[in-house]
């Protein structure tokens, strides 16, 4: 049996595929869904966090800007001493910088920063990109829990505060 | 795999030396042109300053920077957390091959090892990007020869290896997935069955591949016998990867330096080619690309269990010294030089990448060349601009 | 019952340069949405424009728009009346080849009887509207693609008519009217049921003229003019606006003229099997045949287009000068020989 020519072969490739229904996914009318542990957007727990600053100085881009206060809160028992607490006044993240690498999700001590597939949130203007503390703990709502691990791992999978 | 007739060869000489002999009767003058900063041809912004006489290039001069971002610079003022992010965008589409040398070298100098299963799933992402990164080459480079649809090919089935490894790392292009003594977390549920779907789509995409593209004889036409390397040349300008192996020498850093990582686990094959021509480049990456999809599918099957992480402070200060670790990239020979005072920031950090040797044997090799075939020659040679820059 | 006017000569002439003068556009409007629209972005594994219109129908007329708004500029150094008026020149041979093309037994705008050799030396036209772009436009890859232009046309308008000559010797007529005719009451063998298609005794000629007609329009595997990858739009490369918008027409107006002398040509032109034909039912299908057989050829030409990576110029030329003139000239010689013996 002589060998087709290649070009022939090429025609055919083409003229297959034709056939068969394309693969583009019509964006806006139809969306993907992006995997669990897609890196859309980070959101803040605002209870977990001390503002301890270590997600700031750890930013490649310095995109974290965090500001806090001391204060006293009322000792744990009778007679106590008073204890000291951070609050956090000032908690924002300029996606226009983030370059979605989640270091400082991974470096926080207090499990304060998660991740959410979430990526709609693109603005006319480059200011509204600097999200405040209130949309952070907002995006908190779009945190899927963590999935479970493939056989064969040690690791067990943490759990999302809400 | 046929050399080239000699008779092929003899007369290539003989039309070269004729329209020599004619362009010195009739004293032409030549033209310059710039290929480039801008241009579909270069992968990015490569500017080529060639001397034209007629369509035959006289002489040609690449010309780098454009795209200089100073990483060896940046790399002085980051944490080694940082600059793991920071690696990935050199040759942003072997996302993850770029991190794994520079892990490797810090490691070395922590006197740190990651465990086996840290260690075959870095070879796993290891081998993904290279898929993901030689498949949009097959596609391209028929793109550059005037073939628009295998690129739109290679973008679709790319996509699998792409979803894959979103769904562990989070990134699709830029993963920061690797940490010094092991991965960030370990694979979700489901991972292993659905790359080896991915796998056997890429095989089918390699297959349509040689269909469309390798087995066209326009193709062939427009590859065979152009832009020939010698190995002694290749050797001495410092070629590596795929370019060196076409020309015939047999040489991969993945099974002839070990660093750790599991090639030698699995059984797999080194290819070359003797010609060194631009077809034998585009044929030995289609090799590559089926091959890497077996050693993953090896991978996949044999994953040890065990823990993902060595034990290593939270804070990484690395000791004092230096150390060099290459490995086989996609593009070629990726290595880092970190030379260490014992902070949190490495004191210097040298980045050898491939595609800077990659395109320095463009003036040799451009000498006497038509234009169209700066164009198959360029593609064939596969650099990518952040990798020349950095 | 017969439709009969009388109008007088510059009534008739009126109606029929309006004919063409619409029939280009639309017919580039056509070519273009269904084969470089849909039928390559489906070859693609993509769907192609969808926003603009249903289905994306709208998107080339909402280009056209576009074009035509854009601002005139002159490269600096360029001259003007040259640079101004090749993609005028380019047009025109367009549109003068459509004035021989028949669609029915009275429906042609001018019935010639060197049909065939004035449709081919119409499209020889369009090489010198290329080469005062490529000079024209001051540039170096305009030059460059000028050039390249000028020797793939003139080398590949040779195969091109010695292919059709072929096909005149089995019809025994230059006219195109004539060619249909013969190839309707023509018979394979005694039995005249679908007539004597040409396709199916000069398919040698079929081969030659496609591949030239191919390497006229500049399609790939014979785009070096344009090589998009290389020098980027040749000589296009400094044209906006409108006058980008004449050289896309020209391109897809001769695609549509050459289709339709292939149809012609080879495929029975505008001739049903099972009518007779004089009748007077063909003015009213055979346009909408003629379409169809366009289509057809038309989408053998854009798949070639869309599946394979060009030639370079030296193997372009020989390709022309040392296998397409032989095979043509060895055709010639067959069809004489069979046509005198049989």
């Amino acid at each position: 049996m002589p060998q087709i020519p290649g070009l022939v072969k090429g025609l055919g490739v083409t003229f297959k595929t034709m056939l068969k229904p394309a693969v583009t996914v019509q964006y806006p009318h139809e969306k993907e869904e992006p995997p669990t542990r897609a890196r859309g957007v980070i959101a803040l727990h605002e209870e977990n966090c001390t503002a301890c600053m270590l997600c700031a100085r750890e930013c490649p881009d310095w995109c974290i800007y965090i500001e806090g206060h001391k204060y006293l809160a009322p000792p744990r028992r009778e007679g106590g001493k008073p204890r000291q607490k951070n609050a956090l006044d000032r908690f924002d993240i300029d996606f226009a910088l983030c370059m979605y690498c989640g270091i400082c999700v991974e470096v926080c001590p207090f499990d304060a920063l998660f991740w959410s597939p979430e990526y709609e949130y693109s603005e006319p203007r480059i200011a509204d990109l600097l999200h405040d503390k209130t949309l952070l703990g907002h995006w908190m709502e779009t945190v899927p829990e963590f999935e479970p691990y493939e056989s064969g791992s040690e690791q067990k999978p943490k759990k999302v505060p809400r | 795999m046929t050399a080239i007739s000699e008779r092929r060869q003899l007369a290539y000489i003989a039309s070269q030396a004729a329209d020599a002999r004619l362009n010195l009767e009739l004293e032409t003058g030549g033209m310059t042109i710039n290929l480039g900063p801008q241009h579909p041809a270069t992968h990015g912004t490569l500017r080529l300053v060639a001397r034209l006489d007629g369509e035959q290039v006289v002489e040609a001069d690449p010309v780098m920077g454009y795209m200089h971002r100073g990483y060896e610079k940046l790399t002085e003022v980051r944490t080694y957390p940082q600059v793991t992010t920071l690696v990935n965008r050199i040759d942003w589409l072997g996302s993850f091959a770029n991190e794994v040398p520079f892990i490797l070298a810090a490691e070395r100098l922590m006197e740190v090892d990651a465990p086996p299963r840290a260690q075959w799933i870095r070879t796993v992402f290891f081998e993904l990007s290279r898929i993901a990164n030689i498949s949009l080459f097959l596609g391209d480079m028929a793109l550059q020869l005037g073939a628009i649809t295998p690129a739109f090919y290679a973008f679709r089935d790319r996509e699998h290896v792409l979803n894959q490894i979103e769904a562990a790392t989070g990134g699709r292009f830029h993963p920061n997935f690797d940490r010094i003594g092991g991965l960030k977390d370990d694979l979700p549920k489901g991972w292993i069955e659905e790359t080896r779907g991915a796998m056997a789509k890429l095989r089918t995409f390699c297959d349509i591949i040689e269909d469309l593209v390798s087995g066209n004889e326009i193709f062939q036409a427009r590859t065979r016998g152009i832009g020939v390397i010698p190995p002694e040349v290749g050797l001495a300008y410092g070629l590596s990867g795929a370019n060196i192996r076409a020309s015939g020498v047999d040489w991969d850093l993945r099974r002839d330096v070990p660093v750790g990582l599991a090639w030698n686990e699995v059984d797999w094959k080194v290819w070359t080619h003797p010609d060194g021509d631009s077809y034998a480049r585009f044929w030995l990456r289609l090799m590559e690309v089926r091959e890497a999809c077996g050693i993953v599918e090896q991978l996949l099957d044999g994953l040890p269990s065990g823990p993902i992480m060595a034990k290593v402070p939270r804070i990484i200060k690395v000791p004092a010294g230096e150390a060099w670790v290459s490995t086989e990239n996609p593009l070629g020979e990726m290595g880092y030089y970190i030379v260490s005072k014992g902070d949190l920031v490495p004191f210097r950090v040298k980045i050898r990448s491939a595609s800077f040797n990659n395109i320095s044997i463009t003036p040799w090799l451009l000498k006497g060349v038509f234009v169209p075939d700066v164009v198959t020659i360029l593609a064939s040679l596969y650099f990518i601009l952040g990798d020349i820059d950095r | 019952m017969i439709f009969a006017l009388e109008l007088a000569y510059w009534q008739q002439t009126l109606i029929k340069v309006g004919v063409v003068a619409a029939l280009v556009p639309a017919a580039a409007l056509i070519l273009g949405y269904v084969f470089l629209l849909k039928m390559m972005s489906h070859m693609q594994s993509r769907l192609g424009p969808m926003e603009a219109g249903p289905h994306g129908v709208l998107q080339l007329v909402a280009d056209g728009l576009k074009f035509i708004q854009k601002e005139d500029i002159f490269p600096d150094r360029a001259d003007r009346f040259v640079f101004a008026t090749a993609p005028v020149v380019v047009l025109m041979s367009t549109f003068l080849i459509y004035v021989l093309i028949p669609v029915g037994p009275d429906l042609v705008v001018e019935d010639l009887e060197t049909g065939v050799f004035l449709a081919l030396a119409f499209s020889s036209i369009s090489v010198i509207g290329i080469l005062m772009a490529g000079w024209g436009s001051a540039n170096k890859y305009s030059l460059m693609g000028g050039l390249r232009a000028a020797g793939q046309l003139i080398a590949y308008e040779l195969p091109l008519v010695l292919a059709v000559v072929g096909v005149v010797i089995q019809a025994g007529t230059l006219n195109l009217q004539g060619i249909v005719a013969a190839q309707a009451t023509g018979e394979i063998f005694g039995w005249g049921g679908i007539g004597n298609p040409f396709i199916l005794t000069q398919f040698v000629g079929f081969a030659v003229f496609m591949i030239a007609v191919q390497a006229e329009l500049t399609q790939t595997p014979f785009d070096m003019p344009v090589a998009e990858s290389e020098i980027v739009g040749g000589y296009q490369v400094e044209y906006t606006g409108f006058r980008f918008l004449f050289f896309f027409m020209g391109e897809f107006g001769t695609a549509f003229a050459f289709a339709g002398l292939a149809a012609v040509l080879f495929l029975g032109g505008w001739w049903v099997p099972g009518i007779d034909v004089d009748s007077n039912v063909l003015n009213v299908i055979g346009p909408i045949v003629m379409f169809a057989k366009i289509m057809f050829v038309a989408f053998l030409i854009f798949w070639f287009r869309f599946s394979f990576p060009r030639f370079r110029e030296d193997q372009l030329q020989s390709f022309a000068w040392k296998v397409l003139i032989p095979v043509s000239l060895a055709n010639i010689v067959v069809t004489g020989v069979l046509k005198v013996a049989f």
